[in-house]
């Protein structure tokens, strides 16, 4: 069996997405863990167009950005599938993750600002997850249907890193009484035997985000 | 057969695509041209979401994202296959598809919008196309292989066509022969296929269309300072 590696960043979103995908398939693979902030020879040699996490390597082969990462391994490892088989449906799982990637400055815009531009930023982010709400996930437990698909991977950062984010932030967009749906879908994904056994420790994740966040609404300097 | 329907804009690159790709396909589909300032109950209720073009329609169901629906296509119409078989090949195929969004799009957005500083959003353009040229294209005469486009060479259409008119408008030019040669002569040879040459909005209305939109934003910029 050929080798299958992940270099990856503890706090990154979008490396879980990986990991979670192989372990739901039953995939062993190695990790690698790479300092983002002072990024290693191997890091600019594997992805050397963007230069970020995570990268995904099989015999030998590289292949860097989730989302096309996730497809390869979807059809490298049929098992337990994580895209619908009917067409259309495939279509609205990929468009759902297209949204909350493309969507991504407007739900993270509240966690770089403060005061009044935070306020609007907030509300900004509240409309995004209205859409996710009301049209991707409506009444489902999981957004592709019955259970965990490459959707809810991909909004994984919603049950995990979103919390971080607000509390580092001090300002809550995710509120239970107007997303009471999307509340539902997050207690059922971390519910999920992989996802469960598979998260990055919210203490530190808040610290994280905390030190992340002084950076970004530090005063310039003059 | 069921039927398929193409919502799009005339003037829009990202239309084209779907358009490229069902005729490289030969499927029939009827075309319904879209006003955006005027946006019809048809699009609002095929794309309540995104609210814009391209939307497709096949049996009754909405598909947006061009993206999404080129791989809806592929996946569809397996006939004229525009992805590689191999799965290394094709997750580049997607790597390549991915960076037209995340680095080709907003330096094209930087450079239309500059207002000033032309010259500089230019060069910063250039160096992401010469990213393209470099690790993308190598030597091949397309992306998708020496004889054959792909869906790549479909999504980076708009730099074979539509970027000459903006070079025009915004007066500097960016996809020169002389420091982007392969990705410069590949422009010349994407146009030439037959079902791109066949299908391409008229390059004087595209011209004034774009003059017009960057006459609005010097405007705007004026205004404000």
């Amino acid at each position: 069996m050929e080798e299958v590696k992940v270099i990856g960043f503890w706090a990154s979103p979008y490396v879980y997405r990986v990991t979670w995908a192989l372990n739901l398939k039953g995939v062993e693979y190695e990790y690698q863990e790479e300092d983002v902030f002072n990024k290693s020879d191997l890091l600019l040699q594997y992805n050397p167009v963007h230069k970020k996490v995570p990268v995904f390597v099989h015999g030998g082969k590289r292949i860097a950005e989730s989302t096309v990462i996730l497809e390869y391994i979807e059809e490298t490892w049929p098992q337990n599938p994580l895209l619908p088989t009917d067409p259309h449906a495939r279509a609205m799982a990929r468009f759902w993750t297209k949204f909350g990637d493309d969507k991504k400055p407007d739900f993270f815009g509240f966690f770089k600002s403060a005061g009044e531009e935070q306020i609007k930023a907030a509300k900004e982010a509240q409309e995004c997850l209205k859409i996710l709400e009301e049209h991707g996930l409506e009444d489902k437990k999981f957004f592709d249907g019955d259970k965990i698909g490459m959707t809810d991977l991909s909004l994984g950062w919603l049950a995990f890193w979103l919390e971080a984010m607000e509390g580092a932030a001090g300002v809550q967009v995710l509120d239970v009484n107007s997303f009471p749906r999307l509340h539902a879908w997050i207690r059922n994904l971390k519910e999920v035997p992989v996802i469960k056994e598979n998260h990055p420790d919210q203490t530190r994740l808040l610290a994280y985000f905390k030190w992340l966040r002084e950076m970004y609404t530090k005063p310039a300097t003059t | 057969m069921e039927e398929v329907k193409l919502l799009g804009f005339w003037p829009s690159s990202f239309v084209y695509r779907v358009i490229w790709a069902l005729k490289l396909k030969g499927v029939k589909f009827d075309y319904i041209e879209e006003d955006l300032s005027n946006k019809s109950e048809l699009l609002l209720q095929y794309n309540p979401v995104r609210k814009n073009v391209p939307v497709l329609v096949h049996g009754g169901k909405s598909i947006a994202e061009s993206l999404v629906i080129l791989e809806y296509i592929e996946e569809t119409w397996p006939q004229n296959p525009l992805l590689p078989k191999d799965p290394h090949e094709k997750a580049l195929a997607r790597f390549w598809m991915q960076f037209g969004v995340d680095k080709i799009r907003p330096a094209i957005f930087a450079y239309f919008r500059a207002i000033g500083e032309e010259g500089e959003k230019a060069k910063e353009f250039q160096e992401v196309l010469k990213i393209v040229e470099k690790q993308g294209l190598g030597d091949q005469k397309f992306f998708g292989g020496d004889n054959t486009i792909g869906l790549v060479d479909i999504a980076f259409g708009m730099l074979a066509y539509w970027l000459e008119c903006i070079e025009e408008v915004v007066g500097v030019k960016v996809l020169e022969a002389s420091s982007l040669p392969r990705l410069h002569a590949w422009a010349q040879n994407f146009k030439q296929v037959p079902v791109v040459k066949d299908n391409l909005p008229d390059r004087g209305k595209l011209l004034a269309h774009y003059k017009h939109s960057r006459e609005k934003l010097i405007l705007a910029a004026s205004s404000s300072q």
